[in-house]
């Protein structure tokens, strides 16, 4: 029998953990196609996702789940309708502690809810720093619907972003049932 | 070489921007997908600009720019119906109803109003016919094209920052569920009221702007104040396609797509 494959986005501002949530739960080493960063407003890391980054979890002989990671910067934002074909669903990840790429986040979320209108939630990574923001305060920000889960992460730990990954499954689930 | 090709490539205020450089005499043609204009520019200036299936008549311009009020127009366009602005404007002048000024400057805000409105258009071919001059009816203008260049560049400028905010027009709006809220208190401006009328999931904010005759910067501008204030939030519109696209599963069996998201469940538990 032939595997079937289903994928997970992962999408969100420059910087704010995806790379690092798809490396927490690949079962082999993240394909990343990274890229020094060239923008002086970007300095914040070394080198940044360009095209995409990819991680398996397989789930049986014939089930095969991908996890892709947008590039973060916006003037990749050509590679994001492509990637979102297909998807399962989405997590938008936001880095908590920088406020300033709040509004980045909301217009990717969006973006991305336009292309597929699949069943998401928003990741607030990094919540273990101390001048990460509430989660209460974040919802705000992005002005997100109280029926949008948005659910505190830490990207480098696998508990966390196993937990983030069984609740957009759990909303995937809902949502079929909505239309069934 | 003609000057020809599609806006979303080449912009209105990149054009326009040529146009005054190169002092250029001709016709710009815009084809959008709802409307046609034609921009008239001589020596580098705006010259003459109308919206093809809306071109209007002096009369109903001086109206419309409260040059000349109703009442004074009715028994005008009773005793001298012409189609050709010149001689109405010759009319006018003579009959001491405006100067000269008058009626030029408020064509020039008629012209400059056309222009304004093409900033907004994302999508359109054009073609410039050089050398074509303002029909020999309309009365032509000689205004400088700076200014609306810059306020072009600000507009287009304001037009991505809400672009950014509000990526996509097919999102629907509805009413924030905020206890003891009353819209009625609000001071709303007119257009921000005839965009409350059709707040309702069923409606895209594309269909609003349709409805309420706003360009693509208008409703912007209009949903995203309304947004700020947080009197409305943006939900997915009811009539959009059903919640889970055809693609998301290898299989259109509804049971074995639910029993693939268990199994995907209790892989990531095991993990």
């Amino acid at each position: 029998m032939q595997t079937q494959t289903v994928k997970i986005v992962v999408t969100g501002p420059f910087n704010s953990g995806k790379t690092e949530l798809i490396r927490s739960v690949s079962e082999i080493d993240v394909v990343s196609t990274e890229k020094k960063v060239s923008s002086e407003r970007e300095m914040v890391k070394e080198s940044t996702t360009v095209a995409m980054d990819f991680g398996r979890i397989t789930v049986d002989d014939d089930l095969v789940l991908f996890l892709f990671g947008t590039p973060g910067q916006k003037r990749f934002d050509f590679m994001w309708e492509i990637l979102s074909e297909g998807m399962l669903g989405f997590i938008v990840m936001i880095d908590s502690t920088r406020p300033e790429t709040f509004k980045e986040a909301r217009s990717i979320l969006e973006t991305f809810h336009a292309y597929a209108p699949t069943p998401y939630l928003v990741a607030a990574n990094k919540q273990d720093l101390p001048d990460a923001w509430d989660i209460d305060d974040i919802r705000l920000a992005l002005r997100l619907d109280k029926n949008i889960k948005i659910l505190s992460c830490i990207a480098k730990k696998k508990s966390s972003v196993k937990t983030v990954l069984l609740e957009l499954l759990y909303s995937i689930l809902e949502e079929m049932d909505k239309n069934h | 070489m003609a000057l020809k090709g599609n806006i979303r490539d080449f912009s209105i205020l990149q054009l326009l921007n040529l146009i005054n450089l190169a002092t250029k005499t001709g016709a710009l043609y815009v084809e959008g997908p709802e409307s046609n204009s034609r921009v008239v520019f001589r020596d580098g200036k705006l010259s003459f600009a109308e919206f093809s299936e809306n071109g209007k008549q002096l009369l109903q311009q001086l109206v419309e720019h409260e040059a000349l009020s109703a009442t004074q127009v009715a028994p005008i366009a009773a005793r001298h119906a012409t189609p050709n602005d010149k001689e109405m404007g010759i009319f006018l002048l003579n009959a001491g109803y405006l100067s000269q000024e008058q009626i030029l400057s408020t064509l020039e805000q008629v012209y400059a109003d056309v222009v304004r409105q093409l900033f907004s258009w994302q999508e359109g071919f054009f073609h410039f016919e050089t050398g074509e001059l303002t029909p020999v009816e309309k009365i032509p203008v000689r205004l400088d094209l700076e200014n609306l260049i810059i306020e072009g560049a600000r507009q287009t400028q304001e037009l991505e920052e809400l672009k950014s905010e509000l990526p996509s027009l097919e999102m629907a709006l509805k009413f924030t569920d905020r206890p003891g809220m009353n819209i009625r208190d609000v001071n709303l401006s007119v257009e921000e009221w005839r965009v409350v009328n059709y707040v309702n999931p069923k409606n895209t904010i594309q269909q609003i702007a349709k409805a309420t005759q706003l360009n693509d910067l208008e409703i912007r501008r209009v949903v995203y104040a309304l947004l700020q204030a947080g009197l409305v939030e943006l939900v997915r519109a009811s009539g959009a396609p059903a919640v889970l696209p055809q693609k998301m599963f290898p299989t259109k069996d509804p049971v074995e797509q639910k029993s693939l998201v268990n199994r995907l469940i209790n892989k990531i538990r095991s993990i």
